[in-house]
């Protein structure tokens, strides 16, 4: 479809201001303006408000139907919360507001659930307190890896390197780097869990931390995380939970409990808020009392008085990873979502997000290559058989199949330990109705890799385009209409 | 329970199904690391919730008159801006790794992209960063692996909450980040000329900068070029409506915070932080980028491109640990800028500097407050010095209902006189008639 | 397919000789699991590398990997050619697809390197 600047008619108006109420003078001088108006497209309100409802009829997300995208938690995301956040009390209020001489005074309903936030926070993964500046879940991990530095630097500690498993996400080595330490991976077993003779040889003094997501990222849980956790304590190492797959776990068990020093929320995952078509998230980061000093500035306190106040004077923290105190808006969403499960929603979020994934994982074991044996937590793994292999099937010709079904297809190609991998993570939010649509749809899809491949290596025929040529637009670079 | 489907009679039917018992699907869980139970609260019904944060609500002061900016700035938002982006087609979508499912996010990126580099007359764009001091770190990160060079100087009129953030973040990089102090309020020439090295990355500096004062960075670029040093500019992007472009001075990396660009203030965030750059450096910039391409029967399609730059191929060797973004956010901005189109822009910024300067003449003429830079030119804000404390002036003001100004001692050592205040277009006439005569009576 | 009379590193570097000056590429092993080219972060000539330094980048639309200095030395020439014309190591990695000339510091260290038949049973071990 055409861009919007190819819509553009020259002169055409769309949202108009009315005449000033002060004197027009250009009180700048020449030599300091742009010589031309930025090319911006002229359009009636009209032309965009179509051309924007025609891009969306080409988009996909939770409300248009399964999206079993796995690591990603894709449930569905409250409308209530959607709503709150256009409270004016919210939306209006300026973030500078409390720096101002009394200020706190001013904005007393947002730094109340700022603290209740981390009160409640803390509760849910055994930490000792929280910051809710990091903007997304890679922001958490950076700010994680940030404290553990100032941490080792506090402690007189010289140490370069971390560890991560074999099957972690690739932003854990990135965010570890930008800390200033280098990343050695550590093996899994042949179950797909750490392996620990591997894990006890790459302990060492040099050792700053683990990072570390549990349940993994094949849906395990690994039963010796304690063991590991006392392992990365016992060279005064930090160990660092990945809250990537917290949905498995919540209300149920806490990081805290198992060891871990630090944990990041995906609020965008396990709590609920939209994740916008890549953000913005939030990225809540929290600690054990250790090292709680080290937060980032600034966190809310409570007085005496029941009033809340920022606390700034904080000398061993990293300082500021936000400009104020993080994607509020998000959090804000988040806080709705907690108050309206409980303690006892939160649990049962696990329970049904576990359930589903076993479902699926069952459901389906049958008709292709299940990565693990026995029970997984949040999600499962599958590849492709040996048979479909031979017949030239590719875990990317099962998700293209999927999008002609009208589902979403499952992560593909990660964790990159397992070949042609295909990974399901269902979330709590979908009927049994649902997933037997879905398992329907991938068993059918087993069958033609046997009977028809080539009909599969030609979807999605539905789509609004059809496989996009990746190589070329890397090649021949368009991207932006100048 | 709250968004959960399954009956308790389809629950037993699924775990007869997979032959386990809930207590069984949990039971790799070693029972001591289990708590005795959670310290939390009962849910909330949506009634209860909502009756519960509107009175939370209640507690912000939002009918306060905003003379406040700071690089944060209370603008005129259209209603279909809000409309459009809560199509949930693009806020329940996940980041566009099926191409085909995503063509409108990903459309939309490809126009926020071209969208930035007309503004900025820069030829090239990412696809959004968290917030503007985010964007400022990861230029600096940039031109570090774009020069080989490792110093970077920022001037002090830099918003200096982007300039504690890229403290924080190069504290674990062997960086050398010095400050210049500027001069009569704009980037201090003389010491920046006097540490460019040929070791020197980068140059920062921002338009208009935290006083609002707008200056031209063309000498500042060359000068950069010569030591083989980045120039890095942060700009506000409504200003761009009319003013000169960091492109046409020679900037190597713009950067900014793009809140003005139709997004509330919301206490913090959820921003934006936009990033472009030259044609040249492409593949050292950091963040998702979207390009056009087609699909197999010739159709014009978008995908995610350069994406071996990114984490999760290069992993530590990635130009950013960054995965999600700000898309949303993108969007909006996106759907800001159309909505006002070329001139609506332009309008829009020169109403900003209209006003402004009408306030600017409205307070000066009051006794013993006095501009505290000398023919300086501005853009939306400008600094006053008082006859006493601003802060506590800026106190009193509040309680006359004006939220007037920011207090610069909170920042810069001498200036507890000294306050900035922002006007934009949303101010009338007569709210700034009303702050002129507030301001003369508590002084 | 691997060529005689060239020598090879466990990271998949082809290396040819021609006196002090050796000629370097990436091997058909590699550019078939990199799939196809679309940019290549060419070293500068003049500069210095030690062995098994990290001097060049090969990018596909999908993977990007590390392209390690066979003999320390300095490089003399770059394949300019590669700038606008990626695709010529997939189509020709031994001859047209050469990424850069290395004068070597130490001639001996080309016989660290494997020679064709050893390279051959090493890619049989993957």
């Amino acid at each position: 479809m055409k861009l919007l600047f190819e819509k553009s008619v020259p002169g055409r108006r769309g949202v108009c201001s009315g005449p000033s109420d002060v004197p027009t003078t250009i009180n700048i001088s020449d030599d300091l303006l742009r010589d031309e108006s930025a090319a911006l497209p002229e359009l009636s309100e009209l032309d965009v408000v179509r051309h924007f409802t025609e891009l969306s009829r080409r988009n996909f997300g939770v409300d248009t139907n399964f999206y079993p995208l796995g690591s990603c938690t894709m449930k569905y995301n409250p409308k209530v919360a959607e709503r709150i956040a256009s409270y004016p009390g919210f939306a209006h209020l300026h973030p500078l507001l409390p720096q101002l001489r009394m200020g706190g005074m001013l904005t007393q309903g947002a730094l109340a659930i700022l603290y209740d936030m981390d009160m409640l926070l803390r509760e849910i993964t055994g930490m000792a307190g929280f910051t809710m500046q990091p903007m997304a879940g890679a922001h958490g991990e950076l700010t994680g890896m940030m404290i553990m530095a100032a941490y080792h630097r506090d402690r007189g500690n010289n140490k370069s390197i971390v560890l991560a498993p074999d099957s972690a996400h690739g932003t854990n080595p990135a965010s570890a780097a930008i800390a200033g330490y280098r990343v050695v991976s550590v093996a899994s077993d042949e179950h797909g869990v750490m392996d620990m003779d591997a894990l006890r040889e790459a302990v060492t003094d040099e050792v700053a931390g683990i990072m570390l997501t549990c349940p993994n990222t094949l849906g395990l849980f690994n039963p010796h995380i304690r063991e590991i956790c006392d392992l990365i304590h016992s060279v005064d190492g930090l160990a660092y939970y990945d809250g990537a797959n917290l949905n498995a776990i919540v209300g149920k068990a806490r990081p805290g409990d198992f060891g871990f020093d630090i944990v990041h929320l995906n609020v965008h995952k396990t709590l609920a808020t939209p994740h916008g078509g890549g953000g913005p998230g939030a990225g809540p980061v929290g600690v054990g009392e250790k090292l709680v000093p080290f937060l980032p500035v600034s966190i809310v306190v409570k007085r005496g008085d029941g009033t809340y106040a920022l606390e700034y004077d904080r000398p061993k923290s990293i300082g500021y990873v936000a400009p104020f105190y993080g994607n509020f808006g998000i959090i804000l969403r988040a806080y709705v979502y907690v108050l309206m499960q409980g303690g006892k929603g939160l649990a049962r979020v696990a329970e049904h997000a576990v359930l589903n994934a076993n479902y699926v994982k069952h459901k389906l074991q049958d008709h292709y290559a299940s990565a693990a044996d026995g029970v997984c937590k949040h999600e499962c793994v599958f590849s492709t058989t040996e048979s479909m292999a031979e017949n030239g099937v590719h875990a990317l010709d099962i998700a293209k199949a999927l999008i002609d079904r009208g589902f979403h297809p499952p992560t593909v190609y990660f964790p990159t330990i397992v070949r042609e991998a295909m990974m399901i993570e269902p979330t709590e939010t979908e009927s049994k109705e649902t997933l037997d649509a879905f398992v329907a749809a991938m068993i059918e899809i087993a069958e033609l890799a046997d009977k028809d491949p080539d009909q599969l290596k030609a979807a999605p025929v539905t789509a609004p385009v059809s496989r996009p040529n990746e190589t070329a637009a890397a090649k021949n670079l368009n991207i932006a209409s100048l | 329970m709250p968004f959960i489907p399954h009956t308790a009679q389809q629950q037993q039917e699924m775990l007869d199904e997979i032959g386990q018992t809930m207590q069984g699907l949990f039971a790799d869980i070693p029972a001591e690391l289990l708590p005795e139970s959670f310290n939390l609260p009962d849910g909330l019904s949506e009634q209860e919730v909502r009756d519960r944060l509107a009175d939370l609500a209640g507690k912000n002061s939002v009918d306060l008159t905003l003379f406040l900016g700071g690089g944060f700035y209370d603008h005129f938002i259209p209603s279909a801006v809000y409309s459009i982006i809560s199509r949930s087609e693009f806020y329940t979508a996940y980041t566009p790794y099926q191409p085909e499912l995503s063509q409108g996010t990903l459309q939309a990126i490809y126009e926020y992209q071209s969208a930035i580099c007309r503004l900025t007359d820069m030829e090239v764009s990412n696809a959004s960063l968290y917030d503007g001091g985010t964007a400022m770190y990861e230029a600096i990160t940039m031109a570090l692996r774009i020069t080989g060079h490792n110093k970077v100087i920022v001037d002090d009129s830099v918003n200096p909450i982007y300039r504690v953030m890229i403290h924080s973040y190069t504290k674990n990089l062997q960086i050398d980040l010095e400050e210049t102090r500027c001069a009569d309020g704009l980037a201090n020439r003389k010491e920046i000329l006097d540490r460019l090295d040929n070791q020197t990355a980068a140059v920062i500096v921002q338009n208009p900068n935290f006083f609002g004062c707008i200056d031209d960075f063309t000498d500042l670029a060359e000068a950069a070029h010569e030591k083989g040093a980045l120039l890095i500019v942060s700009c506000y992007p409504t200003s761009l409506g009319i003013l000169k472009t960091p492109g046409a001075m020679g900037a190597d990396i713009v950067t900014g915070e793009g809140q003005s660009l139709g997004m509330p203030m919301s206490f913090g965030g959820p921003y934006l932080g936009y990033m472009a750059s030259r044609k040249k450096y492409v593949r050292k910039m950091p963040g998702r980028v979207v390009g056009e391409t087609t699909d197999r029967e010739g159709r014009r399609a978008f995908v995610l491109t350069l994406q071996a730059r990114e984490q999760h191929i290069r992993r530590d060797k990635a130009t950013s640990n960054i995965c999600s973004n700000e898309a949303l956010c993108a969007l909006t901005a996106l759907v800001y800028l159309s909505l006002l189109g070329k001139e609506g822009l332009r309008e829009t910024a020169q109403r900003c500097a209209d006003k402004a300067s009408y306030a600017y003449q409205r307070l000066t003429a009051i006794p013993g407050v006095e501009p505290h830079f000398k023919a300086k030119w501005f853009f939306n804000e400008f600094v006053l010095d008082l006859p006493c404390e601003a802060a506590d002036v800026i106190a009193r003001l509040i309680e006359k209902g004006f939220a007037a100004g920011f207090p610069l001692s909170r920042y810069y050592e001498g200036m507890e006189n000294s306050m900035l205040i922002c006007v934009t277009e949303k101010r009338t006439k007569q709210q700034i008639g009303m702050l002129a005569e507030a301001l003369e009576s508590v002084l | 397919m691997v060529v005689d009379g060239l020598r090879y590193t466990k990271d998949h570097e082809w290396v040819k000789a021609e006196g002090d000056v050796v000629t370097m590429g990436i091997t058909d092993h590699a550019q078939e699991q990199l799939g196809e080219l679309v940019f290549v972060e060419l070293p500068d000539a003049g500069n210095e590398y030690a062995a098994r330094k990290e001097m060049a980048v090969v990018e596909s639309s999908k993977a990007a990997g590390d392209v390690y200095c066979p003999v320390a030395g300095t490089v003399t020439e770059v394949n300019d050619a590669l700038n606008t014309q990626p695709e010529l190591i997939n189509e020709d990695c031994y001859k047209a697809g050469w990424i850069c000339k290395i004068q070597v510091a130490d001639a001996k260290a080309l016989d660290d390197l494997m020679d064709a038949k050893q390279y051959q049973e090493y890619l049989e071990t993957l």
